[in-house]
């Protein structure tokens, strides 16, 4: 019975992770009908600043204060990746906004590649595993035979927190209803005096804030970090976000933590062990791929004018 | 997929540039002192093909400086009369495909007179084959698996694999079970549960170390498998928990190794991981190994050794600092064992392709002492010089527990 307590808690913590990146793939999405795939890298970009943050900007005595050092270490990844999000949608995104669909699309694995081995170049000693300084709250909570680590608690409720912060201010604000009307009908919207411009660019902030966060976060859950964790987690993200409906805030959420789950139960309980737990995860998308082509929480696709 | 196969055909680009930037380096290594010795008729070249780059990169490039080192001294010392000797580093990324391509490169040259390499068994697999045509002898530093030399079958029926292939360190089959006796007997620890990362040199050497501790009267209560780009545990972690191992050996590389010891602590599973040459480095410590854990390596200590002193001292005066990592000794000496061969094949005439089986017969014959202790190989090309070491973590540092060799 504790191993099963014990698996979901360690499915709800991978969970959490993939959602913080998987909102940033659906919302791209829902406005611009772009996967975007190299937000995994900009959530690998977060993770390197936020080390970057602590190794050469913070001063020697405030690092062994944690409650300092930790929120600098945010702010500093969040900078990186949200100035590298705009960047990326300024220069490749923008340019090809009327594009076929194909082309941002190319250009994104592009940006991808671009900047796994930028950051492998240039940052010093990138080619291998960086140990993530230990300013994270150590240890675990022990409840009933089940390890709850206080890092991967830190990581749930931030990712359950922002998600719901996310969806508020989609739901109620001006800004959202603008986010909202563009993903509806960009030309309307438009019409209407919403500034599709700044609408996209707002929301590629949206998505590399989320990522920034989690880079931090994975850096600490995980205690080192490499070039290789945008691909590898940006996968799951994106497989989430297809699961719940890309478009779907709920959806990706949801995807996630049903990702996480699937991941560590197969690992246990399923033949193969954890050499195959991908393997499910997969299966378990084409099922809903076949039977319910729009994922969990999504609409069926639009045919536009 | 299609993210895959893009991001394949960058890498290839970029492997393409290492390449090319490692040939027009090819003759620093030679030294500034060629000019004392007669060096009239060309330069002669020895080949290193290791991970210069990517995860274990520290482990590469100790083997690279310290198979240089020999090179420099054999030049200052006029060993090979009338050549002057150069060294070609090759990165093989601990890619059996990079390792392919590096061999492929090194065999198209004429004047490689043999290469030291690999680090990993795995890309051994794909170098033996691609050397055994242009028969270039490979001298391998750090390549444990036993069936490199005597295939699959190395206990039962032992049979040489390739007649170009030599190695300095011991193996797998020696290094499992002596690993095996220090956890249960010394140790005392009979509940072992077993993770491995699946590749050739892991899976080996798990096995042979399960065998062992069977025998002994210890038991296997796990056994799992982890992915090598794998850095989430904890679902393999719960997993072992739940039959409560008293120890936990892993069969694979310290890049999986420091994250998964820091995972086990971290999900309350606080006993020493063990694991051999593989996680023997202080990068494991950084990445997270901790207090306690436990590795196996091949030889003795090189600070301990007095045949080891000089090539520490040289080693230091020559890169400044201490870096020549688990396999350096093993490098330099293998290096040393290729220059030596290459002497005496010249003492009855110049170098030319016709000398290729000559030299492989004298690396064969080849005996001497070296940092590692006496270098000598046996009819299968591997080392008789069969030194294990375990080390532990304490306070921060690898600190060896206890030399031997493994007597059953």
């Amino acid at each position: 019975m504790s191993v099963l307590l014990q698996q979901l808690v360690n499915g709800v913590m991978q969970g959490a992770l993939i959602a913080l990146i998987a909102l940033g793939y659906t919302m791209v999405y829902g406005i611009i009908q772009l996967i975007n795939f190299a937000h995994g890298e900009v959530f690998m970009v977060a993770s390197y600043g936020g080390l970057a943050t602590y190794t050469w900007l913070l001063p020697e005595d405030l690092k062994k204060v944690p409650y300092v050092a930790l929120p600098l270490m945010f702010v500093g990844g969040i900078i990186v990746a949200v100035i590298v999000a705009v960047i990326m949608e300024r220069f490749a995104y923008r340019p090809l906004r009327n594009a076929p669909r194909l082309a941002p699309l190319i250009t994104a694995l592009g940006v991808s590649v671009f900047l796994q081995e930028f950051v492998r170049n240039v940052y010093p000693n990138a080619t291998s595993n960086l140990p993530y300084p230990k300013v994270f709250p150590e240890g675990a909570l022990s409840l009933g035979g089940v390890n709850i680590s206080k890092t991967g608690l830190l990581l749930v409720l931030l990712s359950v927190g922002l998600a719901v912060v996310l969806q508020t201010y989609i739901n109620r604000s001006r800004m959202g209803r603008a986010m909202r009307a563009t993903a509806q009908d960009p030309d309307t919207a438009k019409l209407m005096g919403v500034d599709p411009d700044r609408v996209i660019v707002l929301t590629f902030i949206f998505g590399a804030v989320l990522a920034g966060v989690a880079g931090i976060l994975y850096g600490g859950y995980l205690s080192n970090i490499n070039i290789d964790m945008g691909f590898q987690t940006g996968i799951f993200a994106f497989t989430a976000a297809v699961l719940g409906g890309v478009g779907s805030i709920r959806g990706a959420v949801i995807g996630a933590f049903i990702i996480g789950l699937i991941k560590t139960l197969a690992g246990q309980y399923m033949p193969g062990g954890t050499q195959y737990d991908y393997v499910w995860i997969f299966v378990v998308l084409i099922l809903v791929l076949v039977f319910r082509p729009q994922g969990l929480f999504g609409e069926p696709e639009r045919v536009r004018a | 997929m299609r993210k895959h196969s893009v991001k394949s055909a960058a890498i290839v680009g970029a492997a393409l540039l290492v390449l090319a930037a490692c040939s027009s380096n090819k003759n620093e290594a030679g030294g500034n002192n060629g000019g004392s010795c007669d060096t009239s008729k060309g330069t002669l070249t020895v080949g290193v093909v290791a991970p210069l780059s990517g995860n274990l990169s520290a482990l590469g490039i100790g083997i690279k400086q310290s198979a240089e080192l020999a090179v420099d001294e054999a030049n200052k010392k006029c060993t090979v009369k009338g050549y002057k000797l150069a060294v070609s580093a090759q990165d093989d990324e601990a890619n059996p495909a990079k390792g392919a391509q590096a061999a492929t490169k090194l065999s198209t040259d004429p004047t490689v007179i043999g290469v030291v390499g690999t680090l990993n068994s795995s890309v051994a697999q794909t170098v033996q084959p691609i050397l055994k045509e242009k028969k270039i002898p490979q001298v391998s530093p750090a390549n444990t698996n036993p069936t490199l030399t005597r295939g699959n079958d190395f206990l039962t029926a032992p049979k040489r694999q390739f007649e170009n292939y030599f190695r300095v360190c011991t193996t797998d089959d020696l290094q499992g079970p002596y690993a095996a006796n220090y956890l249960v007997e010394k140790a005392g620890k009979k509940k072992i549960a077993i993770i491995t990362d699946g590749k050739t040199y892991g899976e080996g050497l798990a096995a042979e170390l399960q065998k062992q501790v069977t025998k002994k009267g210890g038991q296997i209560v796990g056994s799992e498998k982890v992915g090598e780009k794998d850095t989430d545990f904890s679902g393999v972690i719960a997993k072992i928990k739940a039959t409560n191992p008293e120890a936990v050996y892993y069969g694979g590389e310290y890049p999986v190794a420091g994250p998964l010891s820091k995972q086990m602590k971290d999900a309350g599973l606080n006993v020493p991981l063990m694991g051999g040459d593989g996680i023997f480095d202080g990068k494991f410590i950084e990445l997270g190994g901790k207090e306690g854990d436990l590795a196996t390596s091949v030889g003795a200590p090189t600070e301990s050794l007095a045949t080891a002193k000089a090539f520490v001292d040289a080693y230091k005066a020559k890169f400044g600092k201490e870096d020549y990592a688990a396999y350096g000794a093993f490098s330099y000496d293998a290096a040393n064992a290729l220059i030596g061969a290459l002497a005496t094949t010249l003492s009855s005439g110049d170098w030319s392709d016709s000398k290729r089986d000559d030299m492989l017969a004298n690396v064969g014959k080849y005996s001497g002492s070296g940092a590692t202790g006496d270098v000598k190989f046996d009819q299968y090309g591997d080392s008789t010089n069969k030194v294990l070491t375990v080390y532990s973590v304490t306070s921060g540092k690898w600190k060896d527990v206890e030399t031997g060799t493994f007597t059953g």
